[in-house]
């Protein structure tokens, strides 16, 4: 899906309708268009760049629902000045937004696959808009279970909707993290520990993985050991996006770019460049 | 009521042992129920068990004073618990407190260290899989301080 604003280097400005504090550092925006227009479509694990007037651009991926594209929803990490600019938007302020850009989740091709969906972190909120897609069409696809860490449980983002998917009799969500008081009655370990508790059949299985880059190394050896190979596992890369067009070379990952060829790539793609040093 | 020798065999542990070995495991093993919030070892305690867990969930926690218990690891069906009944003192360094009705068949230490010392070849087989699961828990500690999720 190729960027649906007028040109694809011009910021269009849009409006923060809510800010909501996920975590200490993290905030989801809902945005709406200030022409009042209602058309932004995007394809889920897609990302747009995000322009604080004043500090700066940067690639956030889309973390809403690609079935209302009326709300553009955003979940930032207050982690440098122009995304700290970013959340300390409040209700009624201007952003810029270029986009969307980049290769999204194959959740279409998937069809009548069993889908892993296995985030780590701030991860969850690029395939947020997949785990919608796959549930608005629910029949298409085979068992579909969602792992997600984090650090303690005080960092899982979107709880409440976590605790809507959990009573789901149609999806599997296996929620763990690093360390917990004993208040926490589901996992405590990594993430990879609890893949072996997935119900799946592995040839017909498709996993969408998205976190840290040392987080899906060991996730991804965890889901060949249980049978997956390379080109069943797809992931969401994270890189130093600038143009989103593939046109300034910032966002080069050896013979890629990130913002053109990705953010989603098939693992067997890439794989002799993951998580490869001085690359 | 189920016996505890396809329990065993199928847990994965002990999944594939000679049947000869699973018979001297029995000899050591018994069935034990674990309410929601019943500890099945605490800190300094004498470790005389091993626990395979075939239901329920176990947490793993460390007591930290005036802070109170931080879980470190859960378990669940299919794993174990009481990895330092070869360290000397043999003493727990843990808490393992029951999240949910948890069903174990605990095996006696004393028990099967005296086996192992009589069959060398049964105390081999043992060693084995507990160096393979130590393995496993060192891979998931060391992905644990890796601070995976930043």
């Amino acid at each position: 899906m190729k960027a649906n604003l007028p040109a694809p280097m011009i910021p269009t400005p849009f409006v923060v309708q809510k800010v909501k504090r996920e975590t200490s550092d993290t905030y989801t925006l809902n945005l709406t268009r200030a022409s009042g227009a209602t058309d932004f479509v995007f394809a889920p694990g897609q990302f747009n760049m995000l322009y604080a007037f004043g500090a700066g651009e940067v690639p956030i991926s889309i973390s809403g629902d690609p079935a209302a594209p009326e709300i553009l929803v955003h979940t930032v990490r207050d982690v440098g000045n122009v995304t700290r600019a970013i959340c300390r938007l409040k209700r009624e302020g201007v952003i810029g937004v270029r986009g969307p850009f980049g290769v999204p989740w194959p959740v279409s091709q998937v069809a009548g696959s069993d889908v892993l969906l296995i985030a780590g972190g701030l991860g969850l909120a690029p395939l947020r808009p997949a785990l919608y897609h796959l549930l608005q069409h629910r029949g298409e696809y085979g068992s579909i279970e969602l792992f997600y860490g984090s650090r303690t449980p005080q960092d899982l983002l979107y709880p409440k909707e976590l605790e809507r998917w959990r009573g789901r009799f149609d999806l599997r969500v296996h929620l763990t993290v690093d360390k917990a008081e004993t208040e926490w009655h589901t996992n405590v370990g990594v993430v990879t520990k609890i893949i072996e508790r997935a119900r799946f059949d592995p040839p017909n299985t498709v996993a969408m993985l998205c976190g840290p880059g040392v987080m899906m190394r060991f996730t991804i050896m965890e889901l060949m050991k249980q049978g997956l190979k390379a080109e069943q596992i797809y992931l969401s890369m994270e890189r130093n996006m600038k143009c989103g067009i593939g046109l300034c070379g910032h966002c080069q990952w050896g013979p890629f770019f990130v913002c053109q060829d990705g953010p989603v790539f098939r693992y067997d793609r890439v794989q002799d460049w993951f998580e490869r040093r001085e690359v | 009521m189920e016996t505890m020798e396809p329990i065993l065999a199928a847990h994965p542990f002990f999944k594939g042992l000679d049947s000869r070995y699973l018979k001297l495991i029995l000899e050591c093993a018994s069935r034990e129920t674990f309410t929601p919030g019943q500890f099945l070892c605490r800190d300094h305690e004498e470790a005389r068990k091993f626990f395979v867990i075939h239901h329920g969930r176990v947490a793993v926690e460390i007591y930290r004073a005036r802070r109170g218990p931080v879980a470190i690891t859960t378990l669940g069906e299919g794993e174990a618990l009481g990895w330092l009944w070869f360290d000397q003192p043999y003493h727990w360094h843990l808490d393992a407190r029951a999240l949910d009705l948890t069903r174990v068949i605990s095996l006696d230490v004393g028990c099967l260290l005296e086996r192992c010392n009589r069959d060398h070849d049964f105390g081999y087989e043992l060693m084995r899989r507990y160096a393979q699961h130590l393995a496993v828990q060192f891979r998931a500690l060391k992905a644990q301080l890796a601070d995976f999720y930043d």
